[in-house]
């Protein structure tokens, strides 16, 4: 039993990273039906930064909300400068994300290089009851900042009109919504919410250039089954493939830690058979 | 001086011109009618004042060239715009779209004044503030992108085709608060109809657009005498 709770905690801890990288994909999804392949990058960039500051002395917290302004920064100004410009197919936008996902990690690598390096949690490496300390970090701090993002969209006037941006860009315009900026502003958020998820991460995978890969497979699988159109749905799918993710490793024999991964594969590829909107994906009621 | 002054207004979609020169002009707290028939240039006309439509020539808003300005930036110098198919936020509850008219503004305290004047057109609006908007009908809808547009206190409110596949009783209770918001000089109204018997009845000028030119121009109860206009718009 308490192997049973355990895993479920673990589940949690690491269901709140996907459920955070989840949310990201999605804000940016909703805006403009584009899926950026280079979330998870941008948020291994985003980790380095702060494993850089803390290198350089920093204290913990001081370089968590430093490197949340930084990507906030930079989310902004990759999409004025690099996402806004590309007009065109779909195929141009998925080209450039998978661009930016490759020069993120080559950038990283030649800066740092590919030896891992370890990152610190802001709480030690112990247990208490049975709990690890780090995981309930992980779980206490994505959902401080999981609970913010959802205070910032539903009680505050630029929160709606972000919100009214992503759903009717032509209307938005009307009531004098600068729509462009909501996006950029979109993107800044989406890359300070994969920061917190890359930071809690770290101190599990330790940290190198290809952390986030298999994340973000899992983010997916998240996303998906919430439905990419709901970041509540996501939030929760989020939640659930970690705690799925850590019960199938641990009691299907077969499946174990290799697996795993194929598991998250499974459940994006079955969710898209089976109800490609996800589980609280929206149909919207439209009366004409 | 004019509130709206219009000159030479060309505006296009792609290879297709759609205004070929027009000019218009209208005062503070006046009502202006647009008529024309489907395919004159009517919502175009109104989609180049507001500038999500590429266009040339030459607008003024209140004494300043507004013609370079991006449109967010033209509502918030006090254009309220209700769009051809009402622009509905759908998601979002009939609150939040009404405050989401009132999100260029700054002053909140009277943003909140001008919901309970809107509640107080539409009572209709007020019992559902809290649903979703895409579950109202079309009628309430419309009446929705009106409150929506007076949320920002425009000086000049522009109405897109307001009676468009109502119910004729819709229609005239649209029109009564539309005369209640002209009568009380709220905001000058410029106004396109298909409708065109509703539209100079309710005007105080008309201007008849045909195939991207203004044809007429005068008193909306001239255009309603003229035999010409009679016969083309009013059908009798």
């Amino acid at each position: 039993m308490d192997l049973f709770i355990q895993q479920i905690l673990a589940g949690l801890a690491v269901g709140g990273i996907y459920a955070s990288l989840a949310l990201a994909l999605v804000m940016i999804y909703q805006a403009t039906e584009h899926v950026n392949f280079a979330q998870g990058e941008m948020a291994m960039f985003s980790t380095y930064i702060a494993w850089s500051l803390i290198q350089a002395g920093f204290p913990y917290w001081a370089a968590f909300f430093a490197t949340l302004l930084i990507s906030f920064i930079a989310g902004v100004v990759i999409e004025r400068v690099i996402v806004r410009p590309i007009q065109g197919s779909i195929l141009s936008v998925v080209v450039v994300f998978i661009g930016l996902l490759v020069i993120l990690h080559s950038l990283a690598g030649w800066i740092y290089t590919y030896t891992q390096k370890s990152f610190p949690s802001p709480m030690p490496d112990m247990a208490v009851m049975g709990v690890n300390l780090q995981e309930l970090a992980a779980i206490g701090v994505t959902l401080v900042v999981l609970f913010l993002i959802f205070a910032f969209f539903r009680w505050t006037p630029l929160g709606l009109a972000m919100r009214a941006a992503a759903q009717n860009p032509e209307s938005a315009v009307l009531v004098g919504i600068h729509v462009g900026w909501m996006l950029a502003l979109g993107w800044g958020l989406a890359a300070a919410v994969g920061a917190v998820a890359g930071m809690m991460v770290a101190p599990k995978l330790t940290l190198d250039p290809s952390m986030m890969g298999s994340v973000l497979i899992y983010a997916f699988a998240g996303a998906l089954l919430g439905g990419i159109s709901s970041p509540g749905g996501a939030v929760i799918g989020g939640f659930a493939v970690g705690i799925l993710e850590n019960l199938i490793g641990t009691y299907v024999p077969v499946v174990g830690n290799e697996l795993k991964l194929t598991v998250a594969l499974i459940l994006i590829i079955g969710v898209l058979i089976v109800k490609p909107s996800g589980m609280f994906g929206q149909t919207v009621t439209v009366r004409v | 001086m004019s509130l709206l002054e219009v000159s030479r207004l060309k505006a296009s979609y792609g290879e297709i011109q759609a205004l070929h020169g027009v000019d218009l002009a209208l005062d503070e707290s006046s009502v202006t009618t647009v008529l024309g028939a489907n395919g004159a240039g009517k919502t175009t006309l109104l989609r180049a004042i507001c500038g999500t439509v590429s266009r040339t020539g030459e607008i003024s808003f209140a004494g300043e060239r507004i013609d370079a300005a991006p449109t967010a930036s033209i509502i918030r110098r006090g254009i309220g715009h209700v769009p051809e198919g009402r622009g509905t936020f759908v998601k979002l509850s009939v609150e939040d779209n009404l405050k989401l008219g009132a999100y260029a503004r700054r002053d909140r305290g009277a943003a909140a004044e001008d919901m309970e004047r809107v509640y107080g057109y539409f009572p209709v609006l007020a019992e559902r503030r809290r649903q979703q908007a895409g579950t109202l009908s079309g009628g309430e809808q419309q009446m929705l992108a009106i409150g929506r547009a007076l949320m920002s206190r425009p000086r000049l409110l522009v109405l897109d085709e307001p009676s468009f596949g109502l119910a004729p009783k819709i229609v005239s209770m649209i029109f009564e608060i539309m005369a209640r918001i002209r009568d009380e000089r709220q905001a000058a109204l410029l106004l396109v109809e298909q409708n065109a018997a509703l539209a100079l009845d309710f005007a105080d000028h008309a201007y008849l657009l045909e195939t991207g030119r203004m044809i007429r121009a005068g008193r909306a109860a001239d255009l309603r005498e003229d035999a010409a206009i009679r016969r083309a718009y009013l059908g009798y």
